[in-house]
Order: structure tokens, then sequence, then C-alpha cells
């Protein structure tokens, strides 16, 4: 199991450092500095094996949360652990940094003890975390007898992300679709690879212990249905061919597993406030929304031509923002003279590449940059990798063509029902990974 | 608040202030202190000065104040032991507070505190919160009794908390179950034979139950413990995966990785024909690509992972081969992973993209990566004969762009294209040879050289090619010189006229200039060919050579199926089995895949024939550890730098001077065995082969002759000689005990120090009567290998105690490695032929038998009493080669190749065991 944990700052100082196990001294602390921290080369591995000692790291801005063990941990866990231990003290006290990790030392002490017990990670959520580790103080003294089992059965309990007894004078809902789209496309316009990766995150404000099922235009559900219950359904199940094919999900633990395995319905308990529900992966019959068309003629030797067309391909009257195209220049570049049609172009010497910005751009559109590169000569015999044009923005639509088909609320023992729930949807794609070769 | 200020206070007299600060009467100061001496210990200052007045503040209500002391306690009490005694009736009376969170609180502090006498304190209270009312404080005394297994082992025993822990695996809260199967999994793994765990369908049962329930991290933990059951039959097997496929979809990527160990390693015992099977398979490969798009450190377990399983199943992710194309911004440790994946899934039907794909990364920045994608390109070309052809032009393309390292790289892979497909693609010769000049690495210089020598007839300026790399000979790396030395002997046999000059020059500096016995062997060889017999020579030289086979660096079989049995876990992320980077007993156990079973009847089994057939082989699968185990654990190195094991070198003798590793193995050569540094001696195989007198004698294991291990002098008048023999499988020490002294022996004992292969005696030494003055008695006393293991110098060095009624004594005395060869050690041929390929040149070393008149045959029997197994024999250019191999009780496989030469006295032997990546 996890032996230590160290937290360090990006001179290799150690702010944090968390012995669990009795085998790894703090010899330790210094071995990953020097070979990891101080180390010349680029960071080849996330583990690395120093003297029969193993060190996991992730990197958060400049600081550096390592685990240490010398026995055959479950590697997964350690990096899902670190995430964990990220999210957990982001939720305390906001951005990981040297000053916020010093200020709380103390706090982050305290949470190392609860969540890390002999190097097995304990209950992390935060959420009841919160309910007896504190900034101020320890509310420990002035508790009843009732809080204070109330407190130990949730941290032990199967429903650990919910405390019981939560009242909201207005019962509301947000559910936000929110998707990545990433793409991979060959100079000649050929799709290499594309996949979207969605997430379903929910903010919840509902008072006791609602059990809620989440419904979407999964195509399994949708021909399951179509099939089944063509008596009573016999007028959506038109509606197939707006089902979408999932690749895959995963889902928060408050949802119950076994019964998406075997009814693939997804019901659950929600955590209160935000969290996500869900995370999922299509690549079939993607939309993707923009299209970027490159042309780069060499000049000579120290002059380059590049062209490039975008087009948006969604429906006219839609929005798309934040619109962001990054053409990439050699690093021998020494002048650049940009023309376009719609928004601004710049060129970042410090970034190598032609930044080209647009505000807004409707769908079924097409705009266009020139530029002319100016190169230096020289006699680097290596040529110009031609990394790839990569494009941001931000869709109000779910490319993969996911939709909330209902979020239904139940709780018996309370008196408000489904419709009492004020429930708000929103979709946004982003681009993910967005590239087209050059 | 901001506690940022305690770490900047470092001005002298520092300890002094804080002692006052600490017994200080106001509560604040005093909190203020603590925090300033736990920044401090942070930093690695040494604050254990302050140890009596920061107990002093651990009595307080303020929990916050009472958890940093008790973080100070858990640093610093073992240095402090006396003192940390202070603290015990603290802890007591915290055991019995009313509030759950203080009694957990102390329980879990105290067993983190290393100090004996504190320990015994422990346990009462440890026995209360096991059965605590609270489920929290049942939780966290779970995990205290591991930790106070790990401080005293006898004590948990003698207290019946493993008992106590067992009950808690039917608790009623899931988490305190899921701690309890933790717990008791880390004692299980320190007791390989108990059967602490006891899973059996009920218990699997009440863990399938609380996996539903319990946090992530403790479906993580009884995921873990699942993989470990061996489930009865079939049915019970897929019920089991049946209950754990739903975790796939869990967001944690621990909990899918080890979902899919479990479903992998239960796949096994589930017939192929089932419909369930195939369903599993299809269930499985969506969750493997989600986890593609977890953070970049979980890819990168997720594709060691996934390296695994593709090499086990790779009918799961066939269709899956554009996920593990490489991103612009993915880390170099993801893009070089996914490259070889990407190659590992490379077929006829996906071979145009894959080839695109790979081309385009050609042209990246990173040297590593770059190579990888050149060399993957030849990788394809081997493995999918349709597309040889675009790999070759891709190669050629590449070669064009004059980068270094990318046409060295390229080089050295269409040498292997050339031997996969000959005289196909040699009209590309012309532009290779263009690039001679640029080659500045060993292995691009010999491939070049090797080609330039394969095919001279078609190179017009072949020897004027050659010669030019001849001028700098002596500066050349072994391998070129080598290549160079073939070179132009197939040089000059294809173009005998005007090449004579050129070849003398070459033989010359070969058998006369160079210190290397390859060098001087091969070019003595090729010499005397040539002078006695040319048309002979150019049979032996020009011989067609065997065609390579596609797949390269596959892992070992066994280790493979051991490694799947890690999933998820760092053994899947080195590729390396636990016992190759943990110490101590935890690692050494080995697990393996179940065997398929047919379900009950033959009958209800449709396929008998193939299950039973199936299993044949599966059921028994010798585990072979990697040689991971042999580097790490006997030669004590770490697992980076490649080392040559010496594993052969007892027996066969010969020449070291070569190898630091074996100079370091062997400092002190073995009394038995003479071998002496830069003189090559027959050694052993002399030994074993004159032994037995000659060809036609009954076979049998090599034993030395007996020696004096034990002077009389030095043992109160005993003197012991011996010597070890293997007889039918059973490792035997044979004592001859002399009594030179006046008075009557009796009460013999003996007893060994731990040792590099774990000998132990199997039973007690039979001295049954007493040993009169003067007497003799010849003991055999049996051994077995399974005590305790620790790295030796020399490593068969053996320290023995004996006693009798007068004293102990102790002596040394070094064992022949050949009697750790085990009887089943005859590898299979394509096993043999995998493993051998995989072997790198690093872990290989070469020395010579010398006057040893036996031919290839009947070394083969010789050796074969000594459990030192031919696996094939082949003949290339008048010598015969025997491939051995051999394998150690530990597990460990040594090849070998003998090569032997019908009228040379001489034999060359190149053994090499394998090193894992």
């Amino acid at each position: 199991m996890i032996g230590g944990l160290f937290i360090y700052n990006h001179k290799g100082e150690v702010l944090i450092s968390r012995v669990y196990r009795d085998d790894i001294g703090r010899n330790a602390v210094d071995a990953f500095r020097v070979n990891v921290i101080h180390a010349r080369q680029q960071v080849r591995s996330p583990v690395t094996n120093i003297a029969r000692t193993s060190f996991f790291h992730v990197k958060r801005s400049n600081i550096w949360l390592a685990v240490v063990t010398k026995q055959n941990v479950n590697a997964a866990m350690v990096f899902e652990f670190l995430y964990k231990m990220c999210d957990v003290m982001a939720s305390y006290f906001g951005k990981i940094s040297e000053e916020n990790i010093k200020n709380n030392f103390v706090l982050i002490y305290e949470l190392l003890d609860e969540i890390l017990d002999f190097g097995y990670p304990q209950n992390s959520e935060t959420g009841s975390l919160k309910t007896f580790i504190t900034q101020q103080g320890i509310k420990g003294q002035h508790q009843t007898k009732e809080e204070q089992s109330q407190i130990t059965s949730q941290v032990t309990g199967q429903i650990g992300w919910r405390r019981e007894g939560i009242k909201y004078r207005r019962n509301e809902l947000f559910l936000d679709v929110l998707e990545s789209v990433n793409l991979l496309m060959s100079p000649q316009g050929q799709v290499l690879s594309a996949h979207v990766s969605g997430r379903v995150v929910m903010k919840s404000y509902l008072s006791g212990m609602p059990e809620c099922k989440f419904g979407m235009n999964d195509k399994i559900i949708i021909d399951k249905a179509g099939k089944g219950g063509v008596t009573n359904e016999a007028g959506k199940s038109t509606s197939g061919k707006q089902s979408i094919a999932i690749d895959d999900c995963t889902f928060n633990q408050c949802v119950r597993l076994s019964k998406f395995d075997s009814e693939r319905s997804i019901s659950f308990i929600p955590p209160d406030g935000e969290y996500e529900l869900m995370r999922y992966r299509t690549t079939k019959d993607i939309i993707l929304p923009f299209r970027v068309i490159p042309l780069v003629r060499e000049v000579g030797r120290t002059k380059l031509e590049v062209k490039v067309v975008i087009k948006s391909n969604f429906k006219p009257s839609l929005l798309a923002q934040k619109i962001e195209v990054r053409i990439p220049t050699p690093l021998n570049t020494s002048g650049v003279q940009v023309i376009c049609m719609k928004g601004k172009a710049k060129y970042k010497a410090s970034e190598n590449a032609i930044v080209w910005k647009i505000k807004r751009m409707a769908g079924m559109k097409e705009s266009q940059i020139s530029a002319e590169i100016e190169l230096l000569p020289t006699n680097d015999k290596k040529k110009w990798a031609r990394p790839p044009i990569s494009m941001n923005f931000e869709v109000p639509f779910a490319p993969s063509g996911l939709k909330v088909r209902y979020l239904k609320v139940f709780e018996s023992k309370l008196n408000y029902s489904d419709h009492d729930v004020i429930k708000w949807v929103r979709y946004i794609g982003r681009s993910g990974i967005y590239e087209t070769r050059c | 608040m901001t506690d940022s200020k305690y770490f900047t206070t470092t001005k002298k007299g520092e300890i002094f202030e804080l002692k006052a600060e600490l017994n200080s009467d106001k509560k604040e100061k005093k909190k203020e202190a603590v925090k300033k001496v736990i920044a401090s210990m942070t930093v690695g200052k040494d604050v254990s000065a302050l140890f009596p007045d920061v107990v002093n503040c651990m009595q307080t209500d303020n929990l916050e104040l009472k958890k940093l002391v008790y973080l100070y306690l858990m640093n610093y009490a073992k240095s402090q032991p006396d003192m940390a005694i202070m603290a015990v009736n603290t802890f007591v009376k915290d055991c019995e507070d009313p509030n759950p969170l203080i009694r957990a609180l102390a329980v879990r502090t105290m067993g983190c505190i290393r100090v004996d006498k504190i320990t015994e304190y422990l346990c009462e209270p440890l026995r209360k919160c096991l059965k605590d009312e609270d489920p929290y404080v049942r939780k966290t005394a779970a995990v205290c009794v591991a930790k106070l297994h790990d401080i005293n082992a006898q004590l948990v025993e003698d207290q019946g908390f493993l008992d106590t822990l067992k009950d808690l695996i039917s608790d009623s809260n899931p988490m305190v179950v899921a701690n309890a199967v933790a717990a008791l999994s880390e004692i299980a793994e320190s007791h390989p034979n108990s059967n602490l765990l006891d899973l059996n369908p009920q218990s699997i049962n009440k863990l399938l139950t609380a996996l539903n329930e319990c946090t992530e991290w403790g479906q993580i933990f009884i995921l873990d413990c699942l993989a470990n059951y061996t489930p009865r039959d079939d049915r019970e097997s897929q019920s089991i995966c049946e209950r754990v496929t739903p975790r796939l979809s869990h967001a944690n990527s621990a909990v899918v990785l080890s979902a899919v160990k479990v479903l992998m390693k239960f796949m096994e015992m589930l017939p192929k024909d089932l419909d369930y099977y195939g369903t599993l398979l299809k269930k499985l490969a969506p969750p493997l690509v989600t986890l593609l798009s977890a953070e970049p450190e979980l890819q990168y377990v997720a594709l060691r992972n996934i390296n695994l399983i593709v090499q086990k199943r790779p009918e799961i992710l066939k269709h899956e081969m554009k996920v593990f194309f490489v991103k612009y911004n993915d880390p170099i440790y993801v893009k070089l992973e996914k490259l070889d994946i990407m190659i590992r899934l490379a077929s006829q039907a996906n071979i145009a993209q894959v080839l695109a794909e790979l081309k385009e990364y050609a042209t990246e920045v990173d040297v590593d990566f770059v190579r990888k994608a050149v060399r993957a390109i030849g990788r394809c070309a081997i493995k999918v004969e349709q597309s040889a052809e675009r790999c070759v032009s891709t190669l050629l393309d590449l070669i064009q762009t004059k980068v270094n390292y990318v046409v060295q790289e390229a080089i050295v892979v269409i040498k292997d294209i050339f031997r996969k497909y000959p005289n196909k693609y040699e009209s590309v010769i012309a532009t290779l040879c263009e690039n001679l000049d640029s080659l500045d690495e060993p292995e691009a210089r010999a491939a070049m050289i090797w080609i330039v020598g394969e095919y001279a007839e078609r190179i017009d300026n072949a020897d004027e090619l050659l010669e030019s790399f001849l001028e700098g000979f002596h500066d050349e790396s072994t391998q070129v010189q080598l290549q160079l030395l073939t070179a132009i002997v197939k040089l000059f046999l294809k173009k005998p006229t005007e090449t004579q000059e050129l070849v003398q020059q070459v033989l010359s500096l070969a058998t006369q200039d160079s210190d290397n016995p390859d060098l001087r062997d091969r070019g003595y060889i090729y010499w005397r060919l040539l002078s006695t017999d040319p048309v002979a020579a150019k049979e032996v030289v020009l011989a067609e050579k065997p065609l390579i086979s596609e797949e390269t660096d596959l892992i070992e079989p066994t280790l493979l199926e051991e490694l799947i049995c890690h999933i998820g876990t760092l053994a899947s992320v080195y590729h390396k089995p636990p016992s190759a980077f943990v110490e101590g007993s935890r690692g050494v156990m080995h697990k393996r895949l179940p065997a398929r079973t047919g379900s009950g009847e033959g009958t209800e089994c449709p396929d008998v024939g193939n299950a039973a057939g199936g299993s044949a082989p599966e059921a028994a699968p010798s585990i072979i550890p990697s040689q991971g185990d042999l580097l790490g654990d006997l030669l004590n190195l770490d697992l980076a730098p490649p080392t040559t094991p010496a594993v052969l070198l007892p027996l066969l003798g010969g020449d070291i001077g070569g190898s630091p590793a074996m100079g370091a193995g062997f400092g002190a050569a073995p009394a038995v065995m003479p071998a002496s540094l830069n003189a090559p001696v027959g050694g052993g195989l002399g030994d074993l082969f004159d032994l037995g007198g000659g060809v036609g004698m009954p076979m049998g294991a090599y034993i030395p002759p007996k020696t004096v291990w034990l002077p009389a002098m030095k043992a109160k008048g005993l003197e012991i000689s011996g010597t070890f023999a293997r007889r039918a499988g059973v490792i035997q020490m044979e004592l001859v005990l002399t009594n030179k002294a006046m008075s009557v022996m009796t009460d013999f004992a003996i007893q060994f120090n731990r040792n590099s292969f774990g000998l132990a005696p199997a039973g007690p030494l039979q001295v049954l009567t007493p040993l009169g003055p003067n007497q003799t008695i010849e003991v055999s006393l049996p051994l077995s290998t399974v005590g305790p293991v620790m790295k030796m110098d020399p490593l068969n060095n053996l320290q023995v105690a004996v006693k009798n009624n007068i004293d102990v004594f102790y002596f040394s005395c070094q064992y022949p490695i050949s009697m750790l060869f085990v009887e089943d050690g005859k590898m299979e041929r394509q096993v043999f032929l995998a493993t051998w390929k995989d072997i790198p040149n690093d872990n290989e070393s070469q020395f010579q038998i010398q006057d040893c008149h036996l031919n290839s045959e009947a070394a083969s029997n010789k050796l074969q009493g000594s459990n030192i197994f031919t696996i094939a024999k082949r003949t290339v250019e008048g010598q015969d080669m025997l491939y051995m191999s051999i394998k150690l009780s530990n597990g460990i496989w040594v090849l070998a190749e003998l090569k032997v030469q019908a009228g040379n006295p001489n034999y060359t032997v190149s053994s090499g065991t394998r090193r894992d990546r």
C-alpha cells in the first residue's frame, strides 16, 4: 500500500510529508527531489523506481505531489487517489499553490490522517469530510451524540456522499451536458479519428433523500422501448433515428451500477450541490461543428504561404463562440503578414503560432485567413515538423447528438413531487483536441 | 488564518523559544507552538528534543491540537520510546471517549506508534474497538490489526485478532468489510501458506454484496481480493463475472482495472464456445478505451496494462486501433506506449492507416519517439507481408530527410527486412550506400556493413566501401568489427581476384592485433577455411540464412500469465513480477491464471477433447520468474542497469575476463572449479567430461570431488569434508565426519545461514551412533530449496553451522550451481526461440572451454546428465550449434548456445538470461 505522501514546491522543497509505513525513510524525500524534480531531462514516466522504491507523481501548476511505496500497490488506485486528494484540497482552499498549501498545512495533515489510514484510502468525499474536518476549529466538543453518530454513519455508510436532513425552500436542479469533441483530420480532409467525450454535470438543490432517475436518447433504450412498447409508445418509436450509440459510459459512485447493467436505467440518490453524474464517449455520427481546410506552400527556402479556410457546419440559427484557430509557424520565422476576412489575427512569436480569433460565427458560414511567413535561412538540416492546426470553440449544442429525455425525482418521505422540482438543462459543446494536419 | 508563517522561523535558539511557548499557559500560544514544531518537522529539522513538552500538550480537549500532537508522536516515538510511554494513558483514556471520532483517532494513532511497550497496551483497547458499536471505530480498528501485525505478528496471532478480523467480513457496514478485507489480504501476503482469507463461495458472496455498497476504494480492495480466488468450476466463475461486470462502468479507473483483472483471470476458466464468453470479450473493450480519456498518468498505467491484455487476448481490442493514434500533445510516456500497442494491433486490415500514422510520427521532435516510430515501420513490414513494399518506400522517404538518427534507425530496420524478404528490395541499396558517412552508431554501421557484404556482387565499389571502414578498425565496437570481418570474407568469396589484399589485411587485424577472443576465433576460422578449402568456405560463409520471424519482444508466456494476475498494480506497469522490485516475503508468492475446467461430467461439455487438451498443459504451468528475480534478488541490483547473469559459469568454467558482473558475482572462484581470469581453462565442463571416463559410460550428474571444509584444528578435533550431489531430483549434501579428538562426539546437528538459493536441510543430520575417536562416518543430508533467501558473495557460498556435544563450529563451502538445475528444465522449442531472441546482448556472456575432446552428440548427452537439456541442434558453417536450456531451482531459466567445431577441442559457449524491460 501507499507508504508515504510528499508535496513539494517547484524548487523541490518539502511542504508536506506524511509517512504511513515503516519501510519508508526520510531519504525517500530526497531521492525523489534529486532524481525527478531536479533531473535534467524531461520526465519520461509518472512512475519512477529509485533503489527499489517506487514513486508516483502528478503535478498541479508548479506543485509536485508524490506517493512513495516499496510494495506492489495498485498503481491505478494511487493515481486516482492523488487526483482525489487534489480535488479535496481544492474544495477546501481553492487553487493548489505553494501559498495555499503553506497556509493550510495543518488542515492538510488532518485530511491526510483521515483519508489515508496505513496507506489505505478511506472515505474521501468532500461532502462528508466537511461535516467533521473544518477550517475553523473542530466542532467535536459541541456536537451532540446524535450528531456524532450521524457523522460516523455517513462517513462509513452506503450513501456516504449525502447527509440526511437537507432542506431547501425551492427544490431545483440544473443539468449541464458538457461535451468536448475531438478530431484528428488529414490535410486532405479525411477524418483520422473523432470522438466526443461528454460529461453530465448536475447541480442539485433537493430536500431529503431524493431518488432520481435519469433518461437520455441512448440507442439501446430507445430500441428496446420501440420493440417492447409498440402499443403505448407507438408515436415515439419514430424517434429511433435521433437516438445515439454510446460506446461506453462511467458513472459517479452514487449510481446503482448493477441496475444499469441489467436494465440500463440510471438511478441514484444524488450528492448535494455540484457533481459529475456520468461520463460517456461516442464515436458514431458525430456532428463536427467546424471543418478546417489548410493550404501550406513553401515558396523557396525563406518563405511560406499559408491559407486556412474554416467552415461552420450546424444550423444557421445557432451561434458558435470563442473561436480560435492556431496556425503553427516554423521556429525560424522572421516576420508574418496576415489578412483575415473576419475576427482578428496576430502572429505570436513566443508561441510560434498565428492566432486567429473570432468572437462569434453562425452556422453554415465560412471564413478565411491567408498569411505570408518570412523565414530566416538556416543550415539546420532538420525539417520543420509541421505541427497540426488546432482549433478552439464553443457551441450551444451537443455534437454527439445526446438529448436528455427526463430526470425524475421521487422523495416519498417529504411532500414534494416530481412536478414541483424546477429543472434546467443546458448543452455546451467545446473543442477538445481538434486538430487538422497540414 | 495564515499558517505559512510557521515555515519561516529559522533563527537561532528556536528550539529554546519553542520550548517556552509549548509550556505557556495560554491555549492559543500552545497551539501556535505545536504548529511551528510540525512545520519544522515537515522540512526535515530535528525537533525531537521537544518531545516531553509536546507530549504534555496531549491532554487537551481541543481536537485539532490533539491531532497535531499525535502527528508529532508518530514521527518521534520510536526515537524516544521511554518517553512515549507517557502518552499511553491518554490513548487508553481516549479509547473510552464517548465521541466515536476520538475513539477512532486514538486507536488509529496508537497503531502507528512502533514502540513495543506501547503495543502491549494497545491490545485491550483494540479488542474493544473491533467490537465497537460505531462502524467508524470498527473500520479504523480493522486497519489497526494490520498495523499491529506489521509490528508484532506473533502478538496478533496470540491475541486472536485474526479471528475477530475474519468475523468483520460479515459486518453489516460495507466500509468495515472493505477495510477488513484489505487488512486480511495484507496479512495473508506475509503468510503465503496460511488459509487466512479462507475464500469460499459463501464468503465470496458476502464480498460481492459489499462490493455494490462500499466506497470506490473499498471496491478496489474487494476486487483485488477476489482476484486471488480460484472458482471451483466454470459455473461459479461465470456467476462471479456476471456480478463483477457492472463495475466496468465505474468512474474510478482503478475500480475498472481491478474488475478487468478479475474478469481476465476468471475468463480462463470459461469454455470458449460459451455464449457468455463472447459477450464478456465484447464488454471488455469499451471500458479499456474509455481509460484513455483519463488524465495522462492514468492513461500511462492503462496503456501498460492494455499492452499485456492485447498480448494475452488480442481479439478484445483488434478493432480499436484508432484510439491508440498518438496525439500531438500527449506526454512522451503516453506516446511511446501507444506506439507499442499500435504495432501489436497492426494487421493486414488496418496497415494502411497505421503506416500513414507512423510516417507522420517519424517527423516529430522527440528523438526516442521518432526512433521508435521508424523501427515500428520496419516491424510492420516484417509482420504484414502485403505492406512490406510500402514500408520500404516509406523508409526510403525518411532516409531522404537526412536526419541523422532517422537514417541510422531506418538502415537497421531495412537490414531486417532484407533478412525477411531476401532478393526483393535490393534495388534500394544504392540509396543506402549514399548515407554511409553519416552513420556513427555501431548498430547502424554494423547493419550497413552486413548489407554491403551480403550484396557485394551488386555493389560495384563494395571493396572501397569496406576498405574505408577498415582504416579505423580498432576503434570500432566489437559488433562492427565482427560484421566487417564477415563482410570482407563474403566479398572475397564473391570477387576473389581484386580483394585478396583486403581480406588478408582484415584477417591479420582480427587475429593478430585484437584482444577480443570472439573476433580472433572468427578470424582464425575464416583463415583456416579459406586456406584449406575455399569451396567449403563458400558453402559455410555464403550459406542460406534462416528467415527471421515476425513477432518480437513478446513477453514470455508464463510471465505474461503472472502479470495478468497483477493487472492494475505496479507489476503491470513495470512488466516485472513483484518479486523483482518488492523486498522481503511479500512479493515472493507467484500468482497464476486458473486452468480451464470442464463443467461436471464430460458428457455435458460439448467440446471435451478441446477442453481436456486445453487443460492438460495449463494444469501445471511452471512459473518462470523473469530474470528480474535473479538480478534483483541475488545480485541485489537496481532495476535499471542490465547485467550479465553468471549462473552457468561455475559449471562450464572459462574466460570470465570480459564481464564485470561476473567478476562481481564470482569474485572468489569456487574452490572446486578453477576459473582464472583471462586464462581460459577447461574448468567445470572439462571435469564433467572427464569424470565419466569417456563416451558410453553411465550418465549421471556431475559430482565434484570431496574437499575438506572444516579442518580438525579449527573444530576441536572434528574434521568435516564433503561435496554436493543431485540424485533423483534431490539435492544431497554428502558429509564425511571424522573424529580426530580423544573423546566421543554426540548430539550432532546442522544449520545453514540464509543463502542465495534458499538451501536448507530437509531433515535433521542423521548421526545416530556416537562418533568415537578416530572414527569416520559418512552422512548424506537431503536439502530443500525453500529456505530463506539472501544474496551471498560469491553467489554459491553456503555458511554452515555444525553443533556437537563439544561446541558449535562454523564453516563455509561452495556448492556447484549444477546441482540446482532441475529435471524439468527442458524448455519448449517455441518458448526457447522467443526467449532467446528476447535476451538483450548485454545479458549474454561468452566464453570458451578448451581441450574438450568430445563431439557435440556426446557433450549433449553428458550435459543432460546434469539437467542441461539440448533443445535444438543446427549445423552452420561447419560447426555444430547446440541450444540448451537450464532451469534453476528458483525458477530462473538460463539459455545457452554451445558451438562445437569438429576437430577443434575448444568450445564456445554463449549464455544468457533474459532481463525484462
